[in-house]
């Protein structure tokens, strides 16, 4: 079984409102997937029923192998967009009871709970109440309530949003650290370069349907539009483009040409068909200049979203 | 452990340990012991305290001469009726005398008017001695004008005691003293109606705390809502029970030493209560063993574990009960301004059976207090009424089955509109959309 969730023709309506429209995906084992989309697509619907919070009106959702039940509760950890503390709790007591409702023992959370607190060096914070700390020093505790029970299943709901690019780089280690000890993990987000950085699979939905999925290397390959950038050193390619030779081989035209410093380098994005073989361009290239670096211009995430959301 | 009681355990402990508790915890029966104490207390130092009086009497009718009884504190100096007035309120003010009665002539033969002078405040025991002592003398002379003894009219009054007796079968009788069940029943409906306000209440606030926290959606993916809504309700009604014994023991704690301090160990009986302390005063006074007799009697009359326990009874359920719908209501607001709106609808019925309080207690088996008692939002204050007058056992059992029943199905709608409601942000919900909620 190489996936750990798979979801199936999964719907949902509220009202007249469909939130969800006959949504399908796998998700594999020890992977990260990103969920795209705008503000309300219908991401944390989807996140909802992997909870359990609310059901899907037709379609099932595979766990494991089996049916999605309550006995999955104790292997998902989830952190919400919408995410608080009792603020007048102490911080220790109220981690131990997050924990407990997941299944840990009391003596059990209280040891991990300690060697969290000590890897994320906040262990004074123990007795303190959580209307005493931060905003940043509330997410630090909630994530770490969220891994506390080891679940197989981490869903994180923008985990990003509030933290500052400090802790966000700390997030960022801890959540693929989770990921090589063998959880897999959703998460839900608009910072497409999170995106690019974590995620092995995406999908992206809009209005509540599905619009794209995929891993990340391959949705990209899907949407490249052949453009290749290329770095010529300056002084040979005015000499090329001077004699009036600044035709390139059929198939391959310049989209712009930035040569502003005489002294150094022209960069060139060229745009080429799509049967054409790219070498053909280096070696045209290269006979005209020296050739210091050469690319293929890949699109953005955030460029493939914008895209597909407004079209 | 599973869930609910872990849930239960929180919401016990942080309420338990919260400084408010403690202090009202505390408070409470300091309160209530004072209460119970002070009544007594002043019956038995005021005598003392009150300083002695001297009073001038001025009779131009010649009626009263010496009909004034000197009593502990009250001295009475009789003048002249040719002494001015004005001269005699002169001594008032150089501090000879504390007042002066002043008895004018009238037109009419019957004096029936005074007036009492002071620059202090009159005690109403001594205005009401004047006014008794005055009534005395004219009635006698009255009496004696029409040709008729004193003595003959002293001798046929007669005083009449109607015991009313309630038969509860055919070999139980029991007298009933329909002034102190009067008294017990007001006491415990406004006992009761607080208590379900306050605590169900909680239940609202903590609702609304969850979701103002936004820590409801952490919560929800761990435990079913039901789960969560019924330990905060189990939980918050743990503290409640708390309380009241809390209450019951420190009151009678700090009631029977204070009163063995400041009352002396003469007054204290084993049964302790305020009632035959009282009612020990009261014989005391009137030196006379029936009283004594009548007022054990009457203590023993009340079925005190029977009020006990029926309001034990009628507060859990009738908590649980309202607790549920606040729960629901806390579900649907975003923050307690919001809420006002729903839970007056609510707490409508409670405040409509303490306004029929009254009428209750006058006629507590009256086709209202019967249907009011069978109305589930209703029946625990109006329940708590009438139980110390004594309520056919069928008639609770029918009450607290209406009851009991109306909780489950009460609990089972707010449990659906909680699960949709504490996922709502930002706006107030219309009734129509609590319907949809319904529906889900």
């Amino acid at each position: 079984m190489s996936n750990l969730i798979e979801i199936k023709n999964v719907s949902k309506t509220y009202g007249n409102y469909k939130a969800l429209d006959n949504i399908s995906i796998n998700v594999p084992r020890q992977s990260i997937y990103g969920l795209l989309g705008p503000n309300g697509a219908g991401k944390t619907t989807l996140i909802r029923m992997l909870n359990q919070i609310t059901a899907p009106d037709e379609g099932s959702i595979i766990f494991n192998g089996e049916t999605l039940n309550r006995s999955h509760i104790t292997q998902i950890g989830y952190l919400p967009e919408e995410r608080g503390l009792y603020k007048s709790m102490k911080v220790g007591e109220q981690a131990i009871y997050l924990a407990q409702l997941k299944g840990v023992s009391q003596k059990d959370a209280e040891k991990r709970l300690k060697s969290w607190f000590n890897k994320f060096d906040i262990l004074n914070w123990w007795d303190r109440k959580v209307e005493e700390l931060s905003k940043g020093m509330q997410q630090k505790i909630q994530f770490i309530v969220t891994v506390i029970h080891n679940p197989q299943l981490l869903i994180f709901d923008e985990p990003f949003s509030g933290f500052d690019p400090i802790n966000v780089n700390l997030l960022k280690k801890e959540i693929l650290e989770l990921r090589d000890k063998g959880a897999t993990i959703i998460f839900s987000t608009h910072n497409m370069a999170s995106v690019e950085e974590l995620c092995d699979n995406i999908m992206l939905i809009n209005k509540g349907k599905k619009i794209l999925e995929g891993s990340v290397y391959q949705i990209k390959q899907d949407n490249k539009e052949n453009k290749f950038e290329v770095v010529l050193r300056n002084s040979e390619i005015q000499e090329f483009r001077n004699s009036g030779g600044c035709v390139l081989p059929e198939g391959f035209s310049i989209i712009s040409a930035d040569d502003k410093d005489v002294n150094s380098e022209t960069t060139l994005v060229i745009s080429a068909d799509k049967e054409i073989n790219p070498n053909v361009l280096i070696n045209y290239l290269s006979e005209k200049g020296t050739i210091i670096s050469y690319r293929e211009l890949l699109p953005s995430m955030n460029d493939i979203f914008i895209n597909k959301v407004n079209s | 452990m599973n869930n609910l009681s872990i849930i239960l355990k929180r919401e016990y402990l942080t309420r338990v340990k919260k400084r408010s508790f403690i202090i009202l915890t505390f408070l409470g029966p300091i309160l209530f012991a004072a209460l119970m104490i002070a009544p007594s207390l002043l019956m038995i130092k005021s005598e003392k305290m009150e300083s002695k009086k001297a009073i001038a009497v001025l009779d131009e009718t010649s009626w009263f001469e010496g009909k004034f009884e000197n009593t502990d504190v009250n001295t009475f100096v009789y003048y002249d009726e040719n002494e001015n007035i004005d001269s005699l309120k002169k001594l008032v003010f150089e501090g000879i005398y504390d007042a002066v009665l002043y008895i004018p002539m009238t037109s009419l033969n019957i004096p029936v008017n005074a007036k009492l002078y002071s620059n202090k405040q009159i005690p109403m025991t001594l205005s009401s001695h004047i006014r008794n002592s005055m009534k005395q003398e004219v009635e006698h002379q009255k009496l004696l004008a029409s040709g008729i003894d004193p003595k003959i009219v002293k001798s046929v009054q007669t005083n009449i005691n109607v015991a009313t007796i309630r038969m509860d079968s055919e070999n139980e009788e029991k007298t009933s003293y329909a002034e102190l069940e009067y008294i017990i029943g007001l006491l415990l409906a406004a006992v009761i109606y607080f208590v379900i306000f306050i605590f169900s209440s909680q239940v609202m606030r903590g609702v609304i705390e969850e979701k103002t926290n936004r820590i409801i959606e952490v919560i929800i993916s761990s435990v079913k809502p039901f789960e969560l809504m019924m330990g905060k309700i189990l939980g918050i009604a743990m503290v409640g029970l708390t309380q009241f014994a809390l209450w019951v023991v420190l009151t009678l704690a700090i009631y029977f030493v204070a009163s063995g301090i400041i009352l002396g160990p003469e007054i204290l009986s084993p049964s302790g209560t305020v009632m035959t302390e009282q009612i020990e005063q009261l014989t005391e006074m009137s030196k006379s063993q029936d009283v004594m007799l009548e007022a054990v009697n009457m203590i023993q009359s009340i079925n005190f574990s029977a009020i006990l326990w029926s309001f034990l009874i009628y507060f859990i359920f009738g908590f649980l009960l309202f607790a549920a719908v606040f729960a629901a209501i806390g579900s649907m607001v975003d923050n307690e301004t919001d809420s006002q709106q729903f839970s007056t609808v609510v707490a409508l019925p409670l405040m409509i059976s303490i306004i029929c309080a009254p009428t209750l207690v006058n006629n507590p088996d009256s086709s209202l207090g019967l249907w009011l008692s069978m109305i589930p939002f209703t029946s625990p204050v109006a329940m708590m009424i009438r139980i110390p007058f004594g309520v056919p056992y069928l008639q609770v059992g029918i009450s607290l089955s209406i009851l009991i029943i109306t909780f489950v199905g009460i609990t089972w709608i707010a449990a659906k509109i909680y699960r949709t409601g504490i996922l709502m942000y930002g706006k107030k919900p219309s009734w129509k959309e609590i319907w949809k909620w319904l529906r889900y």
